[in-house]
């Protein structure tokens, strides 16, 4: 049986004051498992992004508790935590949110960099995963001089540099036409899901589903079921 | 250089734009406040010229005396009266003022004339050519070779002038430390040959140079002329004087000061402005490094980077555009009055660290605002 990674439960989040107060995420408890690559899927607003921001230590939630292996990552500092982000969490942003103002190799060093690594082979090391998502060519290159798809395997680059665990991913295929999103995401399935690295993608972009091992699905804060995917199927 | 600060520094320069303006905002603000305090700080020095050419380490003079040019003469027994005052090695008269001068050509020319002590000479200036000896020459004159020296007609030894139709002859060529304020040339002759080609009231001194036999004798020297009804200043107290009297009692420190705070106003705007608009177009960039895990602290250090590089190379290229332009202005007019003082130069570096921390903290605010679930949101 695979070794769980995320483990949340409970988790409610509101935000504002009354009378506007709005329940964004309710009662949400759900495990996400190592070599599992995990789907959260429903319409805008049904609060998937803010559960994906609770369980990645970013947005506290106002009840409930998130595990990681067996911490509590809410009983962190904050300094605590964005230590932990930084080791054992890899990001990519819908809109990437990569540094024009550097190269794309700089862009995959930085979470090695904010490790304090010594910025030659730190941009070395992002170089050598460069390679790995077929982009080392671009190295030099400032990322606005890549296509849309070449930028998602930059942040990919980025994401995966310092070797975490976990991987999130928020809606990977929204800037891309069907095709790019479709080998992005099996590129993301062949090369980087392994027995040591739990995958958690939002997205609510039908055409990637078949590359998903469980699909959590979500609609006005809750979670409304949790399936397993075509490939167990298989 | 740490990691973190070399991102800082790539983000900064490589927005070619905003790091142009921010210079561009900072270096003119350095350099008005720069060449504004400069022109003040020339104008103080050349204003206490005549104190520091002759260098006597202290002034005797009338009470109401308010600058150096601004003479009320002494009457005789002033001079016996402060020689009998112990603690002083010796005291000299000296004459101060102005004449008219007819040149060679028959124009008219305004000038300051020193009267030196006949017996000492004392304050007597550094001959370029000649020979001090010959200004007990008949109708001897040496005039100083300063800024305002081309308006003699660029004498030389044996040139002639009138002065109050009494023949006067230049017999030596010398300089001093530092030019006149109000742009005439300057003659040296002595005392007793000044008060007999200028016409003067009834008292004929128009200052006390003393020597106290030490620095413990000044305050014995300074209460022994106050009780006689006169005024003893140290040099740096009659420079002190005359400064505080072209700062506060006249226009000119007031608006100086003025230009200098309009000048760190104007910086301060551009550059907080310009820095303010950088740190929101790279808002998303500092949330994005938040949520992969730099801490807040690793944030600030890279704006306070951003902001203290801008301000000191702005803070550089201010102070080297300001000389270079003085530097240029007195190779084409020979009475430009700016002089670079390492006061002007602190108070322009603590203007610039405001600039800085006033722009750098509103980018902190910002910057600690920002929500890493704003990246996730976009």
């Amino acid at each position: 049986m695979a070794r769980t990674a995320i483990e949340a439960r409970g988790i409610n989040k509101w935000f504002g004051e009354e009378p506007i107060r709005t329940h964004a995420v309710k009662d949400v408890s759900f495990e996400a498992s190592f070599g599992e690559m995990l789907y959260v899927v429903g319409p805008s607003g049904s609060g998937k992004t803010t559960m994906l921001s609770m369980i990645s230590g970013i947005l506290r939630p106002s009840s409930g508790t998130v595990q990681v292996e067996d911490a509590d990552i809410w009983s962190l500092s904050s300094d605590e935590l964005a230590a932990f982000r930084l080791k054992r969490i890899g990001f990519v942003f819908q809109d990437y949110h990569l540094f024009p103002r550097l190269t794309t190799a700089e862009n995959v060093a930085i979470p090695l960099i904010l490790q304090h690594r010594e910025w030659n082979a730190a941009v070395e090391e992002a170089e050598r995963n460069l390679e790995i998502v077929g982009l080392r060519n671009r190295a030099p290159l400032p990322p606005v001089k890549l296509s849309g798809g070449e930028q998602q395997r930059v942040a990919i680059a980025r994401a995966i540099v310092s070797r975490p665990d976990i991987l999130i991913f928020d809606e990977p295929t929204a800037s891309l036409d069907g095709d790019t999103g479709r080998n992005i995401v099996s590129f993301v399935r062949e090369h980087l899901l392994t027995d040591q690295r739990c995958i958690v993608i939002v997205t609510h972009d039908a055409r990637i589903y078949e590359f998903a091992d469980r699909i959590l699905r979500m609609e006005d804060g809750r979670v409304t079921g949790i399936e397993r995917s075509q490939l167990d199927a298989q | 250089m740490p990691g973190i600060l070399l991102i800082a520094y790539k983000l900064l320069i490589n927005d070619r734009a905003k790091f142009a303006a921010l210079l561009v905002g900072i270096t003119f603000a350095v350099f008005l406040m720069i060449e504004m305090t400069s022109l003040f700080a020339g104008i103080l020095s050349r204003s206490s010229s005549t104190v520091i050419n002759i260098g006597a380490s202290v002034w005797v003079m009338d009470p109401a005396v308010q600058t150096v040019a601004n003479t009320i003469p002494l009457p005789d027994y002033v001079l016996d009266e402060v020689r009998s005052v112990p603690g002083v090695k010796y005291a000299v008269p000296l004459y101060s003022g102005g004449a008219l001068l007819k040149l060679r050509d028959g124009t008219y020319q305004s000038a300051n004339v020193i009267g030196l002590d006949d017996t000492s000479l004392f304050g007597r200036p550094q001959m370029l050519s000649g020979n001090i000896e010959d200004i007990f020459a008949e109708n001897a004159f040496i005039a100083i070779q300063d800024a305002e020296f081309y308006k003699l007609q660029n004498p030389h030894i044996g040139t002639e002038f009138e002065l109050n139709d009494h023949r006067g002859v230049i017999v030596g060529i010398a300089r001093v430390a530092s030019s006149a304020l109000f742009g005439v040339p300057t003659l040296y002759t002595t005392y007793n040959r000044a008060l007999q080609y200028i016409p003067n009231s009834r008292f004929t001194m128009s200052y006390l140079l003393v020597e106290p036999k030490s620095p413990a004798d000044v305050a014995t020297i300074k209460a022994q002329v106050k009780a006689a009804g006169y005024l003893a200043l140290t040099r740096d107290e009659f420079v002190q004087k005359i400064s505080d009297f072209y700062m506060y009692q006249t226009g000119i420190g007031t608006n100086m000061m003025l230009m200098t705070l309009i000048s760190f106003i104007v910086g301060l705007s551009i550059s907080g402005q310009t820095f303010y608009t950088f740190i929101l177009e790279n808002i998303d960039k500092f949330g994005a490094l938040k949520a992969i895990g730099a801490k807040g602290r690793e944030l600030v250090e890279m704006i306070l980077f951003q902001a203290t590089f801008v301000a000191l190379t702005g803070y550089g290229l201010g102070v080297g555009l300001c000389a270079a332009l003085i530097w240029i202005a007195r190779s084409h007019l020979p009475d430009y009055a700016a002089m670079i003082t390492f006061g002007n130069l602190a108070m322009a570096f603590v203007m610039v660290v405001i600039i800085a921390a006033i722009s750098s903290y509103v980018g902190v605010r910002k910057v600690l605002r920002i929500e890493p679930f704003d990246i996730f949101r976009g």
